[in-house]
């Protein structure tokens, strides 16, 4: 007997709730043969702002963990991502990989989390510094998370990307307000359905999916947003950093082959960094000068 | 001007229906509102407000920063309202007296032993006093609820109406406490021994009992007063407090006022908010609506 596959209508991401837009609008991403692949929320500017509002939230207790236990949660999305791993590849091949690229870009994703997991609680140490100054100061540098992060997920893999930007982002205390790929926005959100049973506060991640265009200038004018990464964005990008400029986000956009094993590092983390270098006034005893 | 009577003179009051409340309350929230009315409603709601400090820690140096914000609210958009006024304990009310002279922000001070009202007549009588021999325009006294629940409504009525001469001509804004009377039935008696008692404004909470100013609770107490302006033609304000902090409730608050009273009560001299952290909300609002961009707690007071 023939059956009809049910199309399954996915849902958006905000503050570890699943809701539907505010606007009920959706729209259906094609394969190549134009068949449909899902129904996607058509997000609105309002949920933009949820989001925002939702990651606002979670940012206090997020960013005050301990390193070493949001290394913990980091590490738990990776085991939570291999026990799903069929699913991902599936997905994956419904939307145009084959059965090859879409295992390979699933382990690379799963490998690349416990990367980032392995950094929480090491980058500071790295990043940080003594700074030698020509005064009684103590002077050092260190890192704090900046805030949220709008994230514009790369429009051309449904997981690898997403990951790559995101999970460095999260990694040091930021939360994020992720916009899925367009038309590949699938994993995105079966992504969200994985961090909402690993241990992610609700809130630390919210995923949108939508027209970008429609969603891009709402995030990156955001008053609230304090940067925003993503691929480069073409068309959109002079009237994208133009909107960036009113609360001076930090905006930084990549060019990466995300399949390599080299696209990740340090440097993806320290981008969302603030560096806070404190003068901490020191005796000067005797007329000995100090090392530092 | 109105004579009190006494407690066993004031009309009956009708029961609540408590499920036609709530569909009638949820009417008032779906309500479309456009921008242009928006706008205009966020300024009104700005001007409604009773910016308040009431806790344990607020030093001298809190309640002046707080005054200079009652009139200053957002300097860097020019020709926004003032708010009308702000709310204090008895103790700081010379201190935001002197923070606020030659502005027309008034200074409300809560008085009869707040929050809790466990004290004796005397005392409240002399806190009342105080309050407004040191300038108060407005005093906010809470009602006895322990004596109310315990069905003693003359006593209530007489503290009221005894307060209500002990201040002089400070308007007198009646506190129930509606988070601990339990049933709409009791906040509907409530208002109305509060009203004939001497009442200037009733207002629904002291912000420390949770739940607040809900809509129903609002409702209740804007029918009371409709029912006595119609027997009577003497108008009562209205002070919702506590638990509304975003500018959506506001608006929704001030639709429900104009379908139940009308127009003349879209005013702060009958319709107040008592809020500390809605006038950042607020503002945040006008300014997502002049720049068309969504706004950031960072870049306003820190209340």
């Amino acid at each position: 007997m023939n059956r009809v596959e049910i199309l399954k209508t996915y849902k958006i991401y905000i503050g570890g709730a699943f809701p539907r837009t505010e606007s009920g609008r959706y729209y259906t991403p094609v394969n190549k043969t134009g068949e449909g692949i899902g129904n996607m929320c058509l997000s609105s500017r309002k949920d933009v702002r949820n989001a925002v509002t939702a990651a606002r939230k979670a940012f206090g207790s997020w960013s005050e963990r301990s390193a070493f236990n949001r290394g913990q949660i980091i590490y738990r999305i990776a085991e939570m991502l291999e026990g799903r791993k069929e699913q991902f590849i599936l997905e994956l091949q419904k939307q145009g990989s084959t059965k090859a690229e879409a295992e390979k870009e699933v382990i690379l994703a799963i490998d690349r989390i416990v990367y980032y997991a392995g950094w929480c609680d090491k980058y500071n140490q790295v990043l940080s510094a003594v700074n030698p100054v020509s005064s009684s100061h103590f002077n050092f540098t260190t890192c704090e998370s900046m805030g949220i992060v709008g994230v514009l997920a790369p429009q051309t893999t449904s997981l690898i990307g997403l990951v790559s930007l995101l999970i460095p982002a999260i990694c040091s205390g930021n939360t994020a307000v992720l916009i899925a790929s367009e038309k590949l926005p699938l994993c995105a959100i079966t992504f969200a359905e994985v961090l909402n049973s690993s241990d992610v506060p609700g809130g630390v991640v919210n995923i949108l999916t939508g027209n970008t265009e429609e969603l891009l200038p709402v995030l990156a004018s955001h008053m609230d947003v304090n940067a925003l990464i993503s691929e480069s964005l073409g068309s959109l990008e002079i009237e994208t950093a133009k909107a960036a400029v009113d609360n001076l986000k930090r905006k930084f956009t990549y060019n990466a082959d995300w399949s390599s094993e080299k696209s990740q590092g340090l440097y993806y983390i320290s981008d969302c960094l603030e560096l806070k270098t404190t003068w901490h006034p020191i005796e000067n005893i005797g007329g000995t000068t100090s090392s530092y | 001007m109105k004579v009190p009577t006494s407690f066993t003179n004031i009309p009956i009051s009708p029961s609540v229906d408590k499920v036609g409340v709530e569909e009638r309350v949820a009417r008032f929230q779906s309500r479309s509102i456009k921008n242009e009315s928006k706008r205009q409603g966020l300024d009104l709601v700005l001007s409604m407000i009773d910016l308040t400090t009431l806790e344990g820690k607020d030093t001298p140096g809190k309640v002046k920063q707080m005054c200079y914000k009652a009139h200053h609210l957002h300097d860097s958009y020019p020709n926004l309202p003032t708010v009308a006024a702000v709310c204090v304990f008895p103790s700081m009310v010379k201190t935001a007296k002197t923070a606020l002279l030659g502005t027309s922000v008034k200074v409300a001070s809560v008085s009869t032993a707040f929050p809790s009202g466990q004290s004796t007549r005397a005392v409240k009588l002399a806190d009342t006093k105080f309050a407004v021999d040191e300038g108060a325009d407005e005093i906010d006294m809470v009602i006895s609820r322990g004596k109310f629940l315990a069905g003693e409504y003359n006593f209530v009525f007489d503290e009221i109406a005894a307060i209500k001469e002990a201040c002089g001509k400070a308007r007198l804004k009646v506190i129930l406490e509606t988070g601990e009377l339990c049933t709409l039935d009791s906040v509907r008696k409530a208002s109305d021994i509060a009203i004939y008692a001497g009442a200037d404004f009733i207002k629904t909470s002291t912000g420390k009992i949770q739940p607040a100013a809900t809509m129903q609770v609002t409702y209740t107490m804007l029918m009371a007063i409709k029912d006595y302006y119609d027997t009577t033609g003497i108008m009562i304000g209205m002070k919702p407090a506590g638990g509304i902090s975003t500018s959506k409730l506001a608006l929704h608050n001030l639709v429900m006022v104009k379908e139940i009273l009308g127009n003349n009560w879209l005013n702060n001299d009958w319709f107040r908010f008592g809020a500390s952290s809605l006038a950042n909300d607020v503002l945040m609002q006008i300014m997502k609506l002049e720049t068309g961009v969504y706004q950031s707690s960072d870049y306003f007071t820190i209340d």
